[in-house]
Parts: structure tokens; sequence; C-alpha cells
């Protein structure tokens, strides 16, 4: 039935949209539309945007894990390396600092009229994509194929023989460190 | 219903509405979260919409696609959801210079609008590189436990503190 479902292209345009909405919502109610905080997070003053970060990741990291178990599931996980994902990243983070909205809060900043998300960041991004698409061919060849990660996962990576301890590791060091963060008052 | 009008919501209770948005995508669509290819999904609508063959047949175009789909329809329904809860509580508002900017660089929107273009070129190509940002490799590379979505974690804060504590504490002091 969910088969069907993923299958069935309207359908799935309308629950993207949905999905959309409440990511939004949730993106602009959490705070994290604001460049004031946005910022706040990158001078280390105010950690809101860490907080929603990894409470997602937790509650998230636990729900596909056990729906992944329940057959309900599947992972996509994406292949990274040193030449694209870190060297990519840092690029990212340069924008970051600069824009103070990534690509998903510029759109949501964008919809409350926030115009330096709107024209820094959506017209931006999309200059910034564009010009990716032109030395694609280039970068493909370089950087993109060099110092590709061995392994795809954190259970590889450490070691561990179940994907279950790997999440229970997490959910433990992240509560820990928002439980950390919050009576260091921060 | 005040929680609607209320104008913020404890970054936990929103970030594990995201949590559990993210396993309705992974049930319902089969796909994770994700943002940033829909910026590059959009280069290609405007190069099929612009009838450049060229454009539309370049070999990452191919990759990112030319037509609306379901991630280009996540962003849009981004857009809606965060001027709904804006407008809920009253807070939607036409802003060029944001005020901790202005603290430090003044209030000039010419200069705000520099730098939020220079980085938001830098962020396009940057996400297009590492292939994904916040939200494909942040949340969802980082809740699947993938190894690239926590390097591009670490590699996203540490260009964007480096950046921001240069601009503000060095530029700007």
């Amino acid at each position: 039935m969910l088969a069907r479902l993923h299958a069935n292209q309207p359908a799935q345009l309308l629950i993207g949209l949905l999905i959309g909405v409440g990511f939004g919502f949730l993106l602009q109610k959490g705070g994290a539309t604001s460049y004031d905080v946005i910022v706040g997070q990158l001078l280390l003053t105010d950690f809101t945007v860490l907080k929603l970060m990894l409470s997602a990741v937790v509650v998230g990291m636990i729900g596909v894990h056990l729906l992944t178990a329940a057959g309900l599931a599947q992972l996509h996980i994406k292949p990274g390396g040193w030449g694209s994902t870190v060297v990519g990243g840092l690029i990212f983070g340069v924008g970051f600092g600069l824009l103070g909205y990534c690509p998903g809060t510029a759109a949501a900043a964008a919809g409350h009229g926030t115009m330096d998300a709107l024209i820094g960041g959506i017209g931006g991004i999309l200059v910034g994509s564009a010009l990716f698409a032109l030395a694609y061919p280039r970068l493909a060849r370089g950087p993109l194929a060099a110092g590709k990660f061995a392994k795809l996962t954190l259970t590889e990576a450490l070691g561990l023989r179940r994907t279950e301890y790997a999440v229970v590791v997490m959910a433990a060091v992240l509560i820990g460190l928002l439980a950390w963060l919050e009576s260091a008052g921060l | 219903m005040d929680w609607l009008v209320m104008d913020r919501w404890s970054p936990y209770v929103a970030g594990a509405g995201i949590g559990v948005l993210s396993c309705l995508a992974f049930v319902f669509s089969n796909r994770p979260l994700g943002c940033s290819t829909s910026y590059a999904t959009t280069c290609g609508i405007l190069a099929r919409l612009a009838g450049s063959r060229k454009a539309e047949e370049h070999p990452y175009i191919q990759q990112v696609g030319t037509r609306i789909d379901w991630q280009w329809m996540l962003l849009l329904g981004v857009v809606i959801g965060s001027a709904l809860s804006a407008l809920a509580s009253g807070t939607a508002a036409v802003q060029w210079v944001p005020s901790r900017w202005a603290s430090a660089f003044g209030d000039s929107a010419s200069w705000r609008l520099v730098a939020a273009v220079a980085g938001g070129i830098l962020m396009g190509f940057g996400a297009r590189w590492a292939g994904g940002c916040t939200s494909g490799h942040g949340i969802s590379g980082g809740l699947q436990l993938a190894l690239s979505g926590w390097a591009a974690i670490m590699a996203f804060f540490a260009g964007g503190i480096t950046t921001a504590m240069f601009l503000f504490h060095v530029l700007g002091s």
C-alpha cells in the first residue's frame, strides 16, 4: 500500500507541500527563521538553533530506525568524502556566516517578509546553484571525487556491530549535550 | 488556541516536531527532508521555461531535474508554513536589516544586501558541492547516522562560526 502511495505522483506533490508547510511553521515558531537567532548560534551566544536541530535529530533518529526495523521505512544515506562533503561544507559555512540563513530557513524567513533572506538568500542561492552547475563537469573529475569516505554510517565508522547500539549511544550523547547546555545556562 | 498565536515555541518542541515530520516523510514519501536541491531544480525549471536546450541537457541539470517535484513542493510549503506561523502571531513584517547586523554595521540596507547576496551565492555553490544543506545533510543525514551528514554538520558550523566571529569580532568591533 505504501509502495502505491510512493508511486502516486500527484499525491506525492501534495504530501511534499503539506510536510513543507509543517516544516516552515515549526522553523518559524522555533525561532530559526531569525537572522539574530542564527547568527547568535554562530557567535556561540544563543543556542536555539543547536537545540532545535539536535531535538529533531534525536526524535527522528529513534523514530526512523524503529520504522525501518518495522519494515515501514528505508534509509537513504548519502555517500560523502573529504573533497565533496567537507570542502563543500566549508564553502557553505562561509556563506552561512555572511547570509545568516540556510537554504530552508532563508525560504522560511522570506515567507514572513525578510528581504535579505529573499534577495540574498533565495536569489543568491539560485545564482550559486547555477554557477555550480556550470563548474560541475570540471569539479566532478577533480575535488568531488577526492578522498571518498570508505564507510557510509557512524555505526561502521565507530566499529559498532549493530545500528541499534549506535542509535542508543548517539541519543545518549546528544541528550547529554543538550542537558549540559541547559545546566550551563546557555 | 493560544499556542498558535505565541511568538516562539521552545526549540525542543519545534525540533521534536521536525523529527516527527522527518518520520512522516520517510513513511509516506520514502524520502528524507531536504531543501537545497530545490534551488538547483529551480534553475532547471527556468532553463526549460526559457527554452534553453543546452541548459536542459547539461549533465548537472539532468541530475536535479527540470520539473516541479516532491522536494520543490516541500520548499514552497516551507515559505507558506512560515508565513502562516508569523501571520498567526502577528510578527510578519517587511524587514531589510536585522537588528544584530544593524548594531554592528549600521542600518544601511545596501551593505546588508551585499553581504547577504555574496553569502547566498557561496551557500548555493557550497550546498551543491557538498551534496546537501543543513536540512538534507544536517537533520536527515544526522538522524540516519550518515557519516556524510555528521561531516557536513561539522564543516557547516566550522565555516559559519569562523566567518561570523571574523565579521562581528574583527570587522564589526
